[in-house]
């Protein structure tokens, strides 16, 4: 008993804790060696980091060459950058006149700010219907020319970044429109309807979009009649959206399967009619609930669009791969697709980031 | 009051035939009918007509010609005096080879990463992450051509080739490995890895039926393990242990012996296993993370080993949400090894587009590649729906 007294009479002074439960030890200590296991891979991937990680940084960054005339100037231990400062805008914007190439970077402005706008959700709605007619008329007319006094280009130079933008952004837009009719018929009580979709959807869904483009560039001329030809980035085009809208319409069906049976029977009840009832009752609650899978389901798209230069149009990739084939600046691939990717990561990363960023945020009000 | 009764008993009358939702129904759908069908009709009346007018006969009787093209890697035997029905057959066996491969590979590092960034090791999850984060988010053309730029463009000469394992080169003629020499011995450890295989399943089946009546645990599981390595390393040691390999020396300019993967296969089963693996490493995070918490603290308070928590608890609930998305990730590796035709490995896509431009038969071309695929994706389909339903939850 007596001991408790004494305890309580002299208080013992404050200690700090043990050294190797807190800061930089304790850290490591709980994150890096806290089983055998763990110490052993830490251990090796520290290995597998050190013999990786210095020789790359040495390419890159010490044994870089920054500026270099041709080529031959450039031959060295580390990476060649000059070859990007000599063609980052043949790359950017390949075989757009060179003159005039302040209009795609124009373009390619406007696009992205007009993917950042429709990221904001106090955005969406009626000034979204706004806000990309204008836009895209606005873009059709800085990359078209011929009015204004701007200098006509024709489709065949659009190439580089705005290219696959465009590939991208008018696919997804024109796709949407056309998923929503699939996602629709697919779940209409009229079996000819459905079967026409299901078929659809599971055809194009089931082949890869190298046949796709294929028989835009090689059978689509076949189909029109004779004399009536279409430009190679309009058949493109025309692929892309018929191969995007297959995937979206899967997407928006998802968004149809989880609206409650209630909500379509309440809407019979007020008297609306199919169509009324679809897109005043059925349609805003589906695609608010989609949205994050057709984020993704964007980047995809957009990934996508690299596999046009297989029928021969000139987007990011194919462009890199075209400043590739110079006399002057031969052997400089792996510099040519590290610049490419970081550009397409970019747009990639920030996509896959808002779309996890709307996921948390619309899961907030169904979690326990 | 009076008007009420009066309409009990009364049947509705029949709407107006332009109001009857069964009769707009049906006229909705010939005439939906009949809208697609003169759009096909269209396409294909413009379709003979202009081939008509290029002169290209229809049909599938170009199959029988001789292909005159050669090929630069087949599996089965082929040369350019073959059909061209043989040369879609060497496509489609090519195209097969690397998407199973590629599935396979894909799955193991998909599961190593996903299974990565969940670790409580920060350096380990945070590298997998980047894994992931960077190749998911990296178009696939994008990155075959950087890995066959990588294999094809900057690896040395064969006189040079990087050698990073003794007996393994790396060269601008592809990767080359040492083969054993076939012994008749290999097959008889084949025939004992099947026969192990075979014993293991009716010891598990025995030890299962035992542990049902009695609550004994027999260690089935590593008598199955042991069978299946100790059999044919029994066999291997009996047989003599004949250990020759057939190494890759330098012959002038190339290499001669061992066995040598391409730099378009090489580029292309990294690029397809690298990029696909990033996909399916999320789908086994979240998969493992969709099973609470609290299924794993009841295993540890059943006294469950971290191993059986994993392999009893965790594992069969997370492959129900797994499973499904892992089956389209395999069906678009499959779809996506047709990008083959970038790099220029013989793909059934590849193969194709030769063919179309030597005959035009285009519209042949594209409808067996279409048909092919789509048995393809069916076939995966349905395996892992078979698959699914074993793992989906069995609800009364």
């Amino acid at each position: 008993m007596t001991d408790i007294d004494i305890a309580h009479e002299i208080p013992l002074a404050a200690q700090r804790p043990p050294v190797i439960s807190t800061g930089v030890i304790g850290w490591l200590r709980a994150n890096l060696f806290n089983s055998v296991f763990n110490t052993i891979l830490t251990i090796i991937a520290v290995y597998l980091l050190a013999i990786t990680v210095p020789p790359m940084i040495r390419w890159a960054l010490i044994d870089a060459v920054w500026n270099a005339p041709n080529g031959q100037a450039c031959r060295g231990a580390g990476a060649c950058w000059a070859f990007i400062g000599e063609k980052w805008r043949f790359i950017l914007f390949g075989r757009y006149p060179y003159a005039e190439q302040w209009r795609p970077a124009l373009v390619v402005v406007l696009f992205i700010g007009m993917i950042l706008a429709s990221c904001d959700r106090r955005m969406w709605g009626r000034r979204l219907l706004l806000l990309w007619p204008v836009g895209l008329a606005l873009i059709g007319i800085l990359m078209w020319g011929g009015v204004f006094g701007l200098r006509y280009v024709e489709t065949e130079l659009w190439s580089g970044l705005p290219l696959t933008l465009v590939l991208a952004v008018i696919g997804m837009v024109f796709a949407f429109p056309f998923a929503i009719l699939l996602a629709l018929g697919r779940r209409s009580q009229l079996p000819a309807v459905r079967m026409v979709s299901v078929a659809y959807i599971e055809l194009v869904r089931g082949v890869p979009l190298i046949t796709v483009l294929f028989m835009a560039s090689v059978m689509l001329p076949l189909f029109l009649p004779a004399g009536f030809t279409i430009d190679k980035l309009l058949r493109a085009q025309t692929a892309f959206i018929l191969f995007a809208a297959a995937y979206l319409a899967e997407v928006v069906r998802g968004g149809l399967q989880a609206i409650p049976k209630g909500q379509i029977e309440a809407a019979d009840a007020l008297g609306l009619g199919y169509w009324r009832r679809t897109r005043l009752i059925v349609l805003p609650q589906a695609l608010a609930m989609v949205i994050p899978p057709l984020v993704n389901n964007f980047i995809g798209a957009f990934k996508n669009t690299a596999l046009v230069l297989i029928i021969g149009l000139f987007d990011l990739l194919n462009t890199a791969n075209t400043a590739l084939t110079d006399a002057n600046w031969q052997g400089f691939a792996a510099e040519a697709y590290i610049f490419t990717a970081a550009i397409y990561f970019c747009f990639c990363f920030f996509m896959s980031r808002y779309s996890q960023m709307l996921e948390r945020t619309f899961n907030r009000g169904h979690r326990r | 009051m009076a008007s009420e009764t009066a309409a009990i008993g009364v049947q509705p009358s029949r709407p107006a035939p332009w109001r009857d939702p069964r009769l707009r129904g049906i006229a909705l759908q010939v005439a939906f009918v009949a809208l697609i069908a003169a759009i096909i009709g269209f396409l294909a009346y413009n379709t003979t007509v202009n081939l008509r007018r290029q002169n290209i006969a229809t049909g599938f009787g170009f199959l029988d010609r001789e292909a005159a093209f050669g090929i630069g890697e087949t599996l089965i035997a082929y040369s350019p005096a073959d059909t061209y029905a043989r040369a879609f057959l060497v496509g489609l066996t090519n195209t097969l080879y690397v998407s199973a491969l590629g599935i396979v590979l894909a799955t193991i590092l998909g599961t190593v990463m996903g299974l990565a960034r969940l670790s409580s090791n920060w350096l380990v999850a945070k590298l997998a992450q980047i894994y992931v984060e960077a190749f998911r988010n990296i178009p696939l053309p994008l990155q075959l051509l950087f890995w066959w730029g990588l294999l094809r463009g900057s690896a040395p000469s064969p006189r040079e080739a990087w050698q990073p394992l003794p007996g393994l080169f790396v060269s601008n003629r592809g990767i080359l490995f040492p083969v054993p020499l076939g012994d008749p011995a290999y097959w008889w450890m084949a025939a004992a890895f099947g026969a192990a295989l075979v014993i293991a399943y009716a010891v598990h089946r025995w030890a299962r039926r035992r542990q049902m009546e009695t609550g004994r645990q027999f260690p089935a599981g590593w008598l199955g393990l042991g069978l299946a390595i100790g059999l044919p390393i029994a066999v291997f040691v009996a047989q003599g242990m004949p250990l020759e390999l057939e190494w890759p020396v330098l012959r002038g300019f190339n290499f001669a012996g061992g066995t040598a993967v391409s730099p378009e296969f090489g580029a292309l089963l990294i690029g397809l296993v690298i990029y696909t693996g990033s996909f399916i490493a999320e789908i086994v995070r979240a998969g493992i993370l969709a099973v609470s918490w609290g299924q794993s603290e009841a295993a540890m308070a059943l006294g469950l080993r971290p191993g059986q928590r994993m392999r009893l608890i965790v594992l069969p609930q997370a492959l129900r949400v797994i499973v499904p998305p892992m089956t389209s990730e395999f069906l678009s590796l499959t779809k996506n090894s047709s990008l083959a035709v970038i790099i220029g490995y013989p793909d059934l896509v590849s193969i194709a587009n030769t063919t179309m431009n030597q005959t035009g038969q285009a519209v042949e071309g594209i409808a067996m590649i279409m048909a092919v695929y789509l048995a393809i994706s069916l076939s995966i389909s349905l395996l892992m729906n078979l698959y699914n339903r074993s793992v989906a939850l069995v609800e009364r």
